[in-house]
């Protein structure tokens, strides 16, 4: 490709006629360079990455034709471990079944179809890197809008890498909505909104002793409210007022040092929180109730919450001082010259200004809590209790998930088709709490401009 | 060929310097002109400011009157809007400055440090280059002030406060429908008289206005150079604008700043048809600037 570059390049210098006049091209002659590399590159790696993702399965087929009919006749799943045998041998593994000279055979050619293929790839793709150049090599010419084609691929190339993230993120949702709807096949969709029990225990076996499974998702949604409440206690006033202080009061140096500081918190990875929480603050605030005479479980939703706001406090502070910076100068000046003092100017002109952009990060930290696993994992406790006492254990949403998938399971059970319908549950409420934290903080940026 | 192009230069060189403006600029020790009136309201001597290592301005002193409107010109970055600044105090939010000098209103030294700065900046007001309502009701912006300081025991009196600036600052027929939207949503015009109307809420002695019109078409500028006109029997009023005309028609004397130094000041009819200083002379007839 390099090659091509330089070649592509030397020619439109040469059919401009020299170095003196490259101004008679259309475009500059790195552009040249970079069309005949393109002609030489893209097709050939284009024509790679097919070659390797359908090698396997062409082999394969043509494989199946080299063996005998006896073979051929057998079922899928037979053929298919006859198959694995075949590609094991021909790579020297262990086989599984006795090796007669059939396979032995088969083993050969499969190796030979290999080393064709392997052949043919590379001279395929080398003929097309080449043809490719020469087609460049011919188009160029002082009239051809190198410029416009190479630029026209680069947005081709932006346009697929894109979409795909938004193929990923569609995948993933249809995904978990197929699978929650095959869900709402087993247990009706209003016992599951509406349900007041969660005991996702099922008995694989009809005599089997157990639960018969209750799918209410208003514990664990309970539960993750509490826990989210608890957390934006703690962090929205403290992330506010030290956004108030950095933004207004603090001196450069100070917030020099500070703000990096506060937003190594947003850093923590959210384990290391969560054995804070199971570890030191869970059995803290356990030995503070026994202290005051209070029964606090071990693993509370207090304490899981206070963890989870102290992790949230950085994603609050550092988009509050964000949109407090962004109010005007003019404004403060405006408020200044009426004669207000700072307080007065912070409390009636500054956090009404900004409001609306307090709301929206608050709103964006409100979704980051509700999705938070790891802390509630560690310390809030697995058991769905509808409480409203943040002394007591309560489970989540993610948290259930977790137990749902974790360890060996059958795909098919309601038990696991439950997770995917919590998932889209916990989706859309975070996705429309996103909304709405964009609408508000979008309203916010028409203020001013 | 060279060393006659030295020579040239050099006998050159104190012809030179006698007629350029640096020089004379130099020679200039003070300024000219009559700094002092008989009833001031605000009195400055010899006031330097600092930004930094910048020397912003040098040795400017200046009375403002009672009941006058003192207009300051000058070419941009000359100290005009930092001198106003200092009026006020609202220097003190820029980091890094440092103003020394006598500044007095009504006789006490604005400076002091027994002097608290937000009564000062209810005396002395002032209104900004570009309109700055508070993204609150028209009603709001205008009662802020009043609010902020206890001015008021009634919302009956708050209403008062708030329709007399309105009807001062000539905005009250255009608005008294609507007090309750959005103060940003008023046109350039009606923002930058909000704003006037915002300032006189609180009663002040002094206003100063940095540019008041530069962001506004003709017609709000002549609605607004009719209203200072109008606010002069009640205020003081010191002005910075770009515009000479503009100093020309509202303004009973002229301050032109140079380079951080006050050149000339005197009564705006002599400033404008015959300057003392060369300076001042260039700079009106547009020979630079």
């Amino acid at each position: 490709m390099a090659l091509a570059y330089q070649l592509g390049l030397k020619r439109s210098v040469a059919s401009a006629g020299g170095h003196a006049s490259i101004r008679h091209l259309h475009s500059l002659p790195s552009y040249y360079g970079a069309y005949a590399a393109l002609w030489c590159g893209l097709p050939a790696l284009l024509v790679l990455g097919f070659w390797t993702a359908f090698e396997g399965n062409i082999v394969t087929s043509v494989l199946i034709g080299y063996l005998p009919e006896a073979v051929q006749q057998t079922d899928p799943q037979r053929l298919n471990l006859i198959l694995n045998d075949i590609k094991n041998l021909a790579g020297g593994n262990i086989v599984s079944a006795n090796v007669d000279p059939a396979m032995q055979q088969a083993a050969a050619s499969y190796q030979d179809l290999l080393s064709i293929s392997a052949a043919a790839k590379t001279v395929v793709v080398l003929a097309l890197g080449i043809l490719g150049t020469l087609w460049a090599w011919k188009r160029i010419s002082p009239k051809f809008r190198a410029r416009n084609a190479v630029e026209k691929t680069v947005n081709i190339f932006l346009i697929v890498c894109s979409s795909i993230a938004i193929l990923t993120t569609l995948g993933i949702v249809l995904s978990v909505l197929f699978e929650s709807i095959r869900f709402f096949g087993k247990v009706p969709f209003m016992d599951f909104v509406f349900g007041l029990e969660w005991s996702p225990q099922t008995s694989i076996r009809a005599d089997q002793v157990g639960s018969t499974g209750a799918f209410g998702a208003i514990p664990l949604f309970a539960g993750t409210l509490l826990i989210a409440l608890i957390a934006m206690i703690v962090a929205v006033p403290i992330g506010l007022m030290s956004a108030i202080f950095m933004a207004e009061y603090a001196g450069p140096k100070f917030r020099a040092v500070a703000k990096p500081v506060l937003e190594v918190l947003a850093g923590v990875p959210t384990v290391v929180y969560g054995f804070f929480a199971a570890l030191t603050v869970a059995p803290l605030f356990r030995d503070l109730g026994d202290a005051m005479g209070l029964a606090v479980s071990s693993e509370s939703a207090l304490a899981a919450g206070a963890v989870m706001g102290i992790m949230i406090i950085p994603f609050i502070s550092s988009l509050s001082d964000d949109v407090i910076n962004a109010v005007p100068q003019s404004m403060r000046d405006g408020s200044y010259a009426l004669g207000a003092t700072k307080s007065e100017t912070v409390r009636r002109v500054i956090i009404p200004a900004a409001l609306p952009g307090i709301v929206g990060g608050i709103l964006l930290a409100v979704s980051r809590a509700i999705g938070e696993t790891m802390i509630v994992v560690m310390a809030a406790g697995l058991s769905a209790n509808l409480t409203a006492n943040p002394l007591e254990a309560v489970t989540t949403v993610t948290v259930q998930i977790v137990t749902l998938l974790v360890g060996d399971q059958e795909f098919d059970s309601a038990k696991t088709l439950a997770a995917f319908a919590l998932g889209l549950m916990l989706f859309v409420v975070t996705l429309v709490l996103n909304i709405i934290a964009l609408r508000v903080v979008r309203k916010y940026r028409e203020q001013y401009e | 060929m060279e060393q006659t192009m030295n020579m040239s230069k050099t006998t050159a060189e104190p012809a030179f310097d006698v007629n350029s403006s640096a020089l004379a600029d130099r020679r200039v020790d003070g300024t000219v002109g009559k700094i002092r009136v008989d009833n001031p309201r605000m009195s400055t001597t010899d006031v330097d400011v600092y930004y930094g290592d910048k020397h912003a301005i040098q040795n400017v002193s200046l009375d403002i009157g009672q009941n006058e409107v003192v207009a300051m010109i000058g070419p941009s970055g000359c100290g005009k809007s930092t001198f106003l600044r200092c009026l006020n105090r609202m220097n003190d939010t820029v980091a890094g400055c440092k103003v020394t000098g006598t500044l007095l209103l009504d006789k006490e030294d604005i400076y002091d440090p027994k002097i608290d700065v937000v009564p000062l900046r209810v005396r002395v007001g002032m209104v900004f280059q570009k309109p700055n309502p508070f993204p609150k009701s028209i009603y709001e912006n205008v009662a802020y002030g009043p609010r902020i300081h206890g001015l008021i025991t009634s919302n009956a009196d708050l209403d008062e406060i708030v329709e007399t600036s309105l009807k001062k600052a000539g905005l009250w027929e255009e608005v008294k429908d609507r007090m309750d939207q959005p103060g940003t949503g008023l046109s350039g015009g009606q923002q930058q008289r909000l704003c006037i109307a915002r300032t006189i809420a609180v009663s002040p002695e002094v206003i100063l206005m940095d540019e008041p019109c530069s962001a506004l078409d003709p017609i709000a500028t002549a609605k607004i150079e009719e209203l200072i006109d109008e606010l002069r029997e009640q205020f003081t009023i010191a002005i910075v604008t770009h515009s000479m005309q503009q100093a020309a028609r509202v303004s009973q004397r002229t301050a032109y700043f140079h380079l951080g130094k006050l050149v000339e000041v005197g009564e705006t009819n002599q400033i404008f048809t015959a300057p003392k200083h060369k300076l001042t002379e260039d700079y009106i007839t547009g020979r630079f600037g």
